[in-house]
């Protein structure tokens, strides 16, 4: 059962990636786009030679975006579903399209939102290339910390909730989730790369629509799967699903 | 209105699905997802699996929009 949940996990992934690639296409390509000319203006004002093309912008900007997309969309889902087998029939009495709503917007808070606080994505010229190292690190320890921190808070929910009651006991551990990345996030090395000159607005419209591709992402990916999630579920106990209208 | 949650009431319990029957997929899922995740996020940037640039290049625009430091 939880390798059929997986193969449809990654499958909705796939096809929540292909949303985020069109939102991403029609609103992030254009302030892509922008920073590569700020980059380019910039480099030829220090005389130096452009970067040689190795792939081309038009396949950068289509079959490239299209497939980092599908990969990440799918890794996503792959974890989407595997949390979803372990938390279906632990997280209180939850249908299969609630738990699968409700897990997507864990997921778009701990994978997206929380390491995008402390390390917006950056667009084409903003980034320094010595430090490519200590930013992969400290962006993949953010991720990971996120991740561990979101686990544990609903680990505890359930201790919390019969100490405290379900309301108060949901907003402990949503307050135990943000104090410790309150202090992950203090903790963690600051890195503000994006040059003096660089305009403001392609660098806000760019972490918005990237903000945005997530958000599609995984709005997508809880809303399909929760259906497929249910076929499964129910098939495996030899009923028909219920239809609720 | 009030149909429907009595419905939802009397829906069955959700069955939860024994761990040790998850966790062979789950490990499965979990390296395979980190390795497209390592691809799409970090491959020829920080490290390098592979010579070159192709894989970097290609997937340039998806690994500045999905967030990962890209260069």
């Amino acid at each position: 059962m939880a390798g059929r949940l997986l193969v449809r996990g990654m499958v909705a992934g796939i096809l929540a990636a292909c949303l985020a690639f069109l939102f991403a296409r029609i609103f992030g390509e254009p302030q892509v786009n922008l920073a590569i000319a700020f980059e380019s203006a910039r480099d030829a004002a220090a005389g130096e030679a452009p970067e040689p093309e190795l792939v081309s912008r038009t396949v950068q900007a289509s079959f490239g975006l299209l497939t980092a997309s599908i990969m990440c969309g799918a890794a996503y889902g792959g974890i989407f579903a595997t949390a979803f087998s372990v938390a279906y029939g632990r997280i209180g009495r939850l249908s299969p399209r609630a738990l699968s709503v409700l897990l997507a917007g864990l997921g778009f808070i701990v994978f997206a939102l929380i390491p995008d606080l402390k390390y917006p994505p950056n667009p084409p010229a903003v980034g320094n290339g010595a430090t490519i190292g200590l930013r992969t690190t400290v962006y993949f320890e953010m991720i990971a910390l996120s991740v561990g921190a979101g686990a544990i808070a609903v680990l505890l929910c359930a201790l919390l909730i019969r100490k405290l009651g379900q309301w108060n006991g949901i907003l402990a551990s949503i307050a135990l989730f943000i104090a410790v990345i309150a202090v992950a996030q203090w903790r963690l090395p600051d890195i503000n790369e994006v040059p003096t000159d660089f305009p403001a607005v392609v660098l806000w419209r760019f972490r918005e629509s990237s903000i945005g591709m997530q958000a599609v992402l995984w709005t997508t990916l809880g809303l399909v799967f929760g259906p497929m999630a249910e076929r499964v579920l129910s098939s495996s106990l030899g009923r028909t699903p219920r239809r609720s209208h | 209105m009030s149909q429907t949650f009595s419905q939802v009431q009397t829906l069955p319990a959700p069955v939860a699905i024994p761990l040790r029957a998850i966790a062979p997929w789950a490990i499965f899922g979990l390296l395979l997802s980190m390795l497209l995740i390592y691809f799409t996020g970090a491959e020829q940037g920080a490290t390098s699996l592979i010579a070159g640039h192709a894989v970097h290049e290609f997937v340039h625009d998806g690994r500045h929009l999905l967030g990962f430091p890209c260069h």
